[in-house]
């Protein structure tokens, strides 16, 4: 996912510097490729129709309306970009540390980073209760201390969030970090910069597009997030309810309303992420 | 330009081949939860059961294929609600048993069941955790705002009884979360997260100790009835109407009153 990103050779290079030499390969298509692709296309994108189909269009506007649409609407945007940044300030040292500094267990470290991404986020949420609630290991610590719990507040969403999502963050600028060119960060060094300021001012820049590849990842999955906020946040609208959560309770007696909130999220998400694609991701 | 469009062309016509192809193939759309169809020769009854059942009726399953050598129970436990939907949206079920006549309902009401029995009653409990560190004695210590409570949503059986349960008593309780199903808000309650739950006396019992259960008068007004039915249209055919047999029988009265629940 983010190997092309990374593989650019001119640092801060942008839109134009990747286009630069590349003649276009022509000839037919070759359906070995085609079909499956045109196949994964149509797998990926025909349940989305099945909610286009279904949805209820009389009603729509009306059910949008409702406050706790919008409510639960705002708390899923707020929440995953506060997630989203949380990941970033905390996901790309990580990764920098896991590409650039040999130390000893890096290979186990490297796993473990990986290990929300296979663990079922139900258990997830179970596993932060168990550290963070309010009889966890340092939940009771943080109760007894600051008089803070997460569990049942905004704050734990974005928590469960970050948790899910950080992975994404960490192994896209990883990889960035692999590909990308170290003679840059050499030859800075050699003209007295240091490890701090190479960071700062050559390989941060080198590395952007996977950086901006990653965060859109990370963001996208705290959005979607359900399992690890159930249970470690709980679901009240307003405080914990995202739109996940509302879906999820919706399906139980109106499948209806399932669809036109999922439709929403979709929207929002597919415009923000279009959006952005525009704006930072260089896209041919 | 000319080969561009004939690409496109061909790229278009794969898609909406593939698309008349799902088409004609989504007549029965199995839910996510369906298991694969039964080996041929091999005897099986799909039950779909609600989550408060898992101890029970794992146990009667047991039973039934003791009673009926060379036949295997599967079940699929989960919330009354979403197993409705998996039944109305096609998925193989030969029994039902819900947690409520509500859930029940969407089954009959699509014509895939009829002439629901009912088997047991399931009444509600306040659960609190080991030691009771709120000290709730009684249904209106949940109104107190510094005890948290934790509730089932309401739009599953759970949650709608603890509504009724709440009017009927006259209270507002505002809880800090409304879980998704029972076993949801029993587990916060079990890591100590809330002080307070509204859940199923047989949940509490189920929890082994770890919980305790405390009877409140108003939870007669709010006493849950689970129906049970054979399917229509059941894979199964008349053994699934065995299964029902055996949950209305006295030994799967037995079996059920022992865990907590009432006799209808």
């Amino acid at each position: 996912m983010s190997g092309s990103q990374g593989s650019r050779p001119a640092p801060g290079g942008g839109a134009g510097a990747a286009r630069t030499g590349g003649r276009e390969v022509s000839g037919r298509l070759p359906w070995m490729l085609v079909a499956p692709a045109v196949l994964g296309l149509a797998f990926l994108v025909l349940p989305l129709a099945g909610l286009l189909i279904r949805a209820p269009w009389s009603t729509l506007l009306q059910r949008l309306a409702e406050p706790q649409v919008l409510e639960a609407l705002r708390l899923s945007l707020v929440s995953a970009t506060v997630a989203t940044a949380a990941c970033l300030l905390l996901g790309v040292p990580l990764a920098w540390l896991l590409a650039r500094v040999e130390f000893p267990g890096r290979r186990l470290v490297r796993a473990l980073v990986t290990v929300p991404l296979v663990l079922p986020p139900v258990v997830g949420g179970v596993a932060l209760l168990l550290v963070l609630g309010r009889r966890g290991l340092v939940g009771q610590w943080l109760e007894a201390t600051f008089g803070v719990t997460l569990p049942f507040t905004t704050a734990g969403v974005i928590v469960a969030e970050a948790f899910v999502a950080m992975p994404f963050l960490v192994i896209s600028v990883e990889g960035a970090l692999r590909a990308a060119d170290r003679r840059f960060e050499e030859a800075a060094a050699t003209l007295g910069a240091s490890r701090w300021t190479v960071f700062r001012r050559v390989t941060l820049p080198l590395i952007m597009p996977g950086v901006v590849a990653g965060a859109v990842l990370c963001w996208a999955r705290a959005l979607g997030e359900f399992g690890a906020t159930i249970t470690f946040a709980g679901n009240f609208p307003g405080t914990t309810q995202t739109m996940p959560l509302a879906v999820y309770l919706a399906l139980e007696t109106e499948p209806e309303a399932a669809i036109v909130l999922s439709l929403v999220l979709l929207a929002v998400s597919v415009a923000i992420l279009a959006g952005l694609r525009d704006r930072w991701v260089a896209a041919p | 330009m000319s080969r561009r469009l004939s690409r496109w062309a061909t790229a278009l016509a794969a898609v909406l081949a593939l698309a008349g192809v799902t088409a004609c193939g989504s007549g029965r759309p199995a839910a996510s939860a369906s298991p694969s169809a039964p080996a041929s020769g091999a005897k099986e009854v799909t039950v779909f059961a609600a989550a408060s059942l898992t101890g029970t009726f794992t146990e009667l399953g047991k039973a039934f294929e003791a009673a009926n050598p060379g036949t295997t129970v599967r079940f699929n436990f989960g919330s009354s609600a979403t197993l409705a939907q998996q039944i109305v949206q096609g998925a193989p079920a030969d029994v039902f048993a819900a947690a409520s006549p509500a859930t029940m309902k969407t089954v009959t009401d699509a014509g895939l069941a009829s002439a629901p029995a009912t088997f047991v009653r399931n009444r509600l409990q306040i659960a609190v955790p080991a030691g009771n560190p709120a000290g709730v004695d009684e249904l209106k210590d949940l109104a107190d705002p510094k005890v948290k409570v934790a509730l089932c949503a309401p739009q599953v059986p759970c949650g709608a009884a603890a509504v009724k349960a709440l009017e009927a008593a006259g209270l507002k309780v505002t809880p800090v979360t409304l879980e998704q199903d029972v076993k949801a808000t029993l587990t916060k309650v079990e890591l100590g997260e809330v002080d307070a739950a509204l859940v199923y006396t047989t949940d509490v019992i189920a929890s082994g100790g770890e919980v305790r259960g405390i009877a409140f008068p108003e939870a007669g007004q709010a006493v849950n009835d689970y129906p049970i039915a054979a399917l229509a249209k059941a894979p199964a055919g008349d053994l699934a109407g065995r299964f029902v047999d055996l949950v209305l029988s006295q030994r799967g009265k037995d079996v059920l009153i022992k865990a907590g629940f009432e006799a209808p």
